[in-house]
Parts: C-alpha cells; sequence; structure tokens
C-alpha cells in the first residue's frame, strides 16, 4: 500500500474528530449562555 | 492565579480570549501542518508516514497536558477550594480525551507501515492507552458525581481526588521509552539537548504544537463557559421556584 494512504487516513481522522470537539464545544457554551440571558431577560 | 478563581472576573478575560485561541490555534494548526504534509520534505528513513507526525504529536503532549491540568487544577480545587478548580479540571477531560485517542489513532497508522504492526503491547503505547481509560474513568465519575450532588458544579471531591492519583501514569508515559524495551522511538525534542529533528521537520511541528495547544485552549475555555452558564442558570430557577 501507498505511503500516503496512510498520511491521508491519519488526517482524515484527525480533522473531522476535532472540527467535532470544537464545534460541539461552540454549540453547548452558545445555548447555555443563551439559556441565562433569556432567563434573564424573562426575570427582568 | 487567585484573583482570577472569581468567575466574574474569569468571564471577563475568558469571553475575547476564547475567540484569539480559537481563531489562531485553529489557523496555525491548518497552516502548519499544511506546512508539513504538503511542503516538508519526507524522510530518509520513514519515507511519506513521517507526515503524520504533525498531528501525532501535538496530540500526544496534549493528551499528556489535558492530564497536567486535570491534577493541577484538582490539587487547586481541595486545597484552596476555588469555585473555578474543579469546572477547569472537568473542562480538560474531553479535550485531553479526544487528543490522547487521536494520539493512539494516528500512531496506530503511522505503525502500520513503518514497524509492520497496528498494535505493539510496549511501555509507550499502553501507558497511553491507560491514559485514555483513565480519561473516560474520570468523565465517568465526573458525571456520576455531579448527578448525586444533584447541581452543575458539585463540589467533586472523588473526581477531584481521581483526577491528582491519575497523574501518576504522566511520568510513566514520558520514561516509557527509557525504563522498558520498546518499538517506539526515544525521545527526539528535550529543552536541555535541543532536537534531532531537521529544521524542515521541527518548525512546522512546533508551529502545529503551539496551534493545537491554542485550539486545546478555547475548548477549555468554552466548556468553563458552558458549565458556569449552566450552574447560574441552575441557581435562578431554583431562586424562581422557592419565590
Amino acid at each position: 500500500m501507498n505511503q500516503w494512504h496512510f498520511v491521508i487516513a491519519a488526517y482524515a481522522l484527525s480533522i473531522p474528530v476535532l472540527a467535532w470537539v470544537v464545534i460541539a464545544s461552540f454549540v453547548a457554551m452558545r445555548r447555555a449562555e443563551k439559556a441565562v440571558d433569556e432567563l434573564k431577560r424573562g426575570t427582568s | 492565579m487567585h484573583a482570577y478563581a472569581n468567575p466574574a472576573r474569569f468571564l471577563k478575560i475568558a469571553r475575547p480570549l476564547t475567540h484569539w485561541f480559537g481563531w489562531i490555534g485553529g489557523l496555525l494548526l491548518l497552516l502548519c501542518v499544511g506546512w508539513g504534509v504538503f511542503a516538508g520534505p519526507a524522510d530518509y528513513l520513514q519515507g511519506e508516514t513521517v507526515r503524520i507526525m504533525y498531528i501525532h504529536v501535538p496530540a500526544a503532549w496534549l493528551g499528556m497536558a489535558g492530564w497536567s491540568g486535570i491534577a493541577i487544577a484538582s490539587a487547586m480545587q481541595l486545597i484552596w477550594r476555588h469555585p473555578l478548580a474543579g469546572i477547569a479540571a472537568r473542562a480538560c477531560a474531553l479535550p485531553g480525551a479526544v487528543f490522547a485517542a487521536l494520539c493512539l489513532a494516528t500512531g496506530s497508522i503511522w505503525g502500520r507501515p513503518t514497524w509492520g504492526t497496528w498494535w505493539e503491547w510496549d511501555g509507550r503505547l499502553t501507558s497511553m492507552l491507560v491514559l485514555f481509560f483513565l480519561y473516560l474513568a474520570y468523565m465517568a465519575l465526573a458525571s456520576a458525581e455531579q448527578e448525586a450532588d444533584g447541581e452543575a458544579g458539585g463540589e467533586g471531591r472523588m473526581t477531584a481526588i481521581f483526577g491528582l492519583v491519575g497523574a501518576i501514569n504522566l511520568p510513566i508515559i514520558h520514561y516509557s521509552v527509557l525504563w522498558w524495551r520498546t518499538l517506539h522511538q526515544g525521545q527526539s525534542i528535550s529543552l536541555m539537548k535541543g532536537s534531532s529533528i531537521d529544521g524542515s521537520m521541527l518548525w512546522p511541528l512546533l508551529g502545529a504544537a503551539v496551534g493545537a495547544s491554542l485550539l486545546f485552549g478555547a475548548v477549555v475555555l468554552m466548556r468553563m463557559r458552558a458549565e458556569l452558564a449552566r450552574t447560574k442558570l441552575e441557581m435562578r430557577m431554583r431562586r424562581l421556584a422557592a419565590s
């Protein structure tokens, strides 16, 4: 097997996994902070 | 350090830092990995597979750095009872586990063409696998303890003790290549002895490591902000329910 296939496999796995952890953490943060803001606005 | 244990003061700094760390880290990582993979030279022994190093090595460093963060924050939580320390420790767990898993997976992909095997039960690989399992156990324990406490951001003393005890594995990973016969190569970069890697590979590798570290920092900040917001939300809901 060509060595480049292994290089491509390593990055094909790493890039989506890294993107997932960044995006999932960002979405969780935005959702939680938005809920606090909405509650603050609702009670004030 | 004690000054930033105040959540309001922490958030004031964390908000801009999250964006800076995320964008600079992400761009630096992409740029340096691209530099190493597409413009860097092949190795005279490893051939093209050396290009896997630009993600494998930063992943290994950050897998270990993540647990170092957990151990330091856990010590701060147990000694000084900083309100943010437990949150910081728990926020390091998922990105640390992801980087440890990526280190194992990319190492395995590199091992097949280089060593002729996907896996070998030697000191370095096994201790890194133990680190990954420690992360899983830590996250399960943190989640169980928070549920038992009945609120986000509970004290989590057992989790903190586990975070401290698990740090024993870090020197084992680091010295495994010296203590036991191993397929894994020895240390190539040392603060005292310099580097045995050529500059054409070393610079993209260091750039990728800095980029990945900043990205790791951004993810930790995001997770801390999320947990702080959830704690705040729960406290407000309880106050509303009580009034």
